[in-house]
């Protein structure tokens, strides 16, 4: 891979979203974890740039760092621990090491040219697309067409529609504290 | 810039990389060295709203005032209680002015000036806008302290909920300007949005200001009241940087509106001579900012409960109701996707402006007569009594 | 250009990553936040897949942007739910929530 400034910077991000990964599930505070979060949910929303989707990023940013995690963050500190934790990983957390450890290997081989280079035909999954077709100037516009029309994504855009009112009534209903006193329901 | 810096004989990638940065570095600058300037201002016109004389001392009318200020704040001790958690203490202030200063990349100054074109230029905004409440929890958590706590727990509370409305109102220029780019929304207006559609630069500004934390909606720092919310154990630069990003907030808000419905740089001459159109875009959006400071210095605060309850049950549905009515009459006015000069536009700004003011009636009357039934309860209420009942005089509304 | 299975393996370590998380932490809001690694995950893989296969056909970002829906209403519905348990058992350790009625 030459060294171009795509290049690099696909590397920063990368690094960006790979670290901030290896410290949400590794950190001791938790506070800090969904700090970690946002990092990687940040490096995420660079990664879509340079995949030519800033529509998608700008979503990411708004959606995931605007909300969801500071949602997570606003129940962390809502939900404080009693005691210190001692531990912050159960006790099978050797064999989930080495489970999630064989899974990405498994993934590697398959769609890296790493198996083909060893040798080993018909394992891995053959990427050729090294110069793919540039983005259309108007993709933006044509997301938005496709999301309404009735041939393509229309019936999912409702569908997630209804499951977002659906999710906003439950979760107001699961934190309400029932009839008995007087209605104070969390506002989200 | 970039064609200076190849001849010099730099690579195409270097030469981009650097000629961007020297264009992050000018318009940072500009930003945070306005705030110098803009303070003073501010700080003037509150004194006038309020009947005094506003910083007179220091240089020529009061004008050093704020370099005076920003030296007195470089000087004083950096107080950190013990338990802080350091990181996130000092870098929560750091976060505040990025969020406001990233804004500054996307706005058009000029035809030819605009830190980067983007094209989804307005989510970019509300992508930034996100970023500043986050600094909020960062200072909340990290002071602590558990009034901070709660005090950002309220300002998260209100920044989350009025960026509905404002993505809402946000969504009309997008929409009557075909674009998410800010120079493209400029372009477009061949007349100026807010005699189209002026319902949504009223809820814009309203939420706008309710994100920035001014005027009626301050509590999130109260200064009088609640001894700075959550920057209570801030002391020195830090919560200096806390006021910068506030103040830039502000007058970013203004420039935004500048942009989105007072047409941007658009003037007699303004794309011939590139720095009238900075000059407009700087009178507009002081214009706007001033229509800020007025409503801050007039209105009382609001409480928190009265705050989302505004929000929840006026504020959205009303933008709401805005953008699909803006959307539907848009779409029943032929040719609206060739709008190319001042004359095509004529019909579409004045049948959104009908309809805008159709609107406005509407929620009048709406709003009279649910004010008509609140003092109706409160009169039977209390009829049974003796209790003395005031009545306002006249049927506000 | 950068290969389609860098991206790839990105998004793989990702996962992988949170995976490790759900099911090796303890506490309940760590879990989902390492729920939203995995969705992360497959959105990089959707994209970059998008952007390399079918640049001209949106379905994968359209894809994409349904993912987010799902997380935004998983988050939201888990938090509550993890809310309420903690106002019920004072705790948010999954191991904590092992019995069916209490």
């Amino acid at each position: 891979m030459e060294l171009t400034a795509e290049s690099i910077v696909f590397l920063i991000m990368s690094a960006i979203t790979l670290g901030g990964g290896l410290l949400v599930v590794s950190a001791r505070n938790l506070f800090h974890a969904g700090l970690y979060l946002m990092v990687a949910l940040l490096g995420v929303a660079g990664l879509f740039v340079l995949l030519a989707a800033p529509f998608l990023a700008g979503v990411q940013v708004v959606v995931y760092i605007g909300a969801i995690a500071i949602l997570i963050i606003l129940a962390i500190m809502l939900t404080p621990s009693v005691t210190q934790l001692p531990a912050i990983f159960n006790r099978q957390w050797v064999l989930n090491l080495a489970l999630a450890a064989f899974l990405f290997v498994l993934l590697v081989s398959v769609v890296s040219p790493i198996m083909g280079d060893l040798g080993v035909d018909d394992w891995g999954a053959d990427f050729t697309e090294e110069n793919p077709a540039d983005v259309p100037a108007d993709s933006i516009v044509k997301l938005g067409e496709d999301l309404v029309d009735p041939d393509k994504y229309m019936l999912p855009f409702e569908v997630a529609s209804v499951l977002l009112m659906a999710a906003l009534i439950g979760a107001v209903l699961l934190v309400s504290p029932g009839k008995t006193k007087t209605d104070e329901g969390d506002e989200d | 810039m970039t064609g200076l810096l190849q001849d010099i004989g730099f690579s195409r990638d270097l030469a981009v990389l650097i000629a961007k940065a020297v264009g992050v570095i000018v318009v940072a600058v500009f930003g945070l060295l306005w705030t110098l300037l803009g303070i003073w201002l501010e700080r003037k016109w509150a004194a006038r709203f309020q009947d005094r004389v506003g910083p007179n001392r220091v240089g020529p009318f009061g004008l050093i005032q704020t370099v005076a200020d920003t030296v007195k704040i470089l000087l004083k001790e950096d107080i950190m209680n013990r338990g802080v958690d350091r990181w996130v203490f000092n870098a929560a202030p750091i976060l505040s002015v990025l969020a406001v200063t990233l804004i500054w990349a996307v706005v058009p100054f000029s035809a030819a000036w605009i830190g980067t074109d983007l094209n989804i230029g307005v989510l970019y905004l509300l992508a930034v806008g996100s970023l500043g409440t986050v600094a909020v929890i960062m200072a909340g958590w990290g002071s602590n302290n558990k009034y901070a706590l709660l005090a950002a727990f309220r300002a998260v509370a209100q920044l989350v909920s009025y960026e509905v409305p404002m993505v809402l109102s946000l969504l009309v220029p997008v929409l009557l300007s075909g674009s998410m780019s800010t120079q493209e929304i400029v372009r477009q207006q061949h007349i100026w949005y807010v005699f189209a559609v002026p319902l949504t630069m009223l809820i814009f500004l309203i939420s706008s200001q309710a994100e920035t934390g001014r005027g009626p909606f301050d509590l999130l720092e109260a200064e009088s009241e609640l001894v700075s919310g959550f920057h209570i154990e801030y002391s020195g630069m830090k919560f200096g940087m806390f006021y910068v990003a506030e103040f830039l907030h502000a007058f970013t808000v203004g420039v935004l509106t500048a942009i989105l419905f007072l047409g941007g740089w658009k003037g007699p001459f303004a794309e011939d001579v590139a720095i009238l159109g900075f000059f407009y875009l700087l009178i507009k959006s002081l214009f706007a900012y001033w229509v800020l400071v007025w409503v801050r210095m007039t209105l009382p605060r609001v409480r928190i409960d009265h705050l989302l309850d505004f929000n929840w049950k006026f504020l959205v549905p009303v933008g709401l109701a805005n953008l699909l009515v803006v959307a539907f009459v848009w779409k029943l006015i032929p040719d609206t996707d060739q709008i190319n000069s001042f004359g095509d536009a004529v019909v579409p700004t004045l049948a959104l402006l009908l309809v805008n003011v159709a609107m406005f009636l509407v929620i009048g009357a709406l709003l009279a007569d649910r004010g008509r039934r609140e003092r109706a309860r409160i009169q039977a209420r209390v009829a049974g009594t003796d209790l003395p009942v005031e009545t306002v005089a006249g049927a506000g509304d | 250009m950068v290969p389609l299975w860098m991206y790839l393996v990105v998004a793989a370590a990702l996962f992988s990553t949170g995976l490790f998380g759900v099911l090796s932490r303890r506490n309940a809001i760590a879990i989902l936040m390492s729920i939203e690694l995995m969705l992360n995950a497959v959105n990089i893989n959707l994209v970059a897949f998008w952007r390399y296969n079918t640049p001209l056909d949106l379905s994968g970002q359209a894809f994409a942007a349904f993912v987010f829906v799902v997380a935004a209403a998983e988050v939201s519905v888990g938090l509550a739910l993890i809310i309420g348990i903690y106002r019920k058992r004072q705790s948010v350790i999954a191991e904590d929530v092992n019995m069916l009625k209490w």
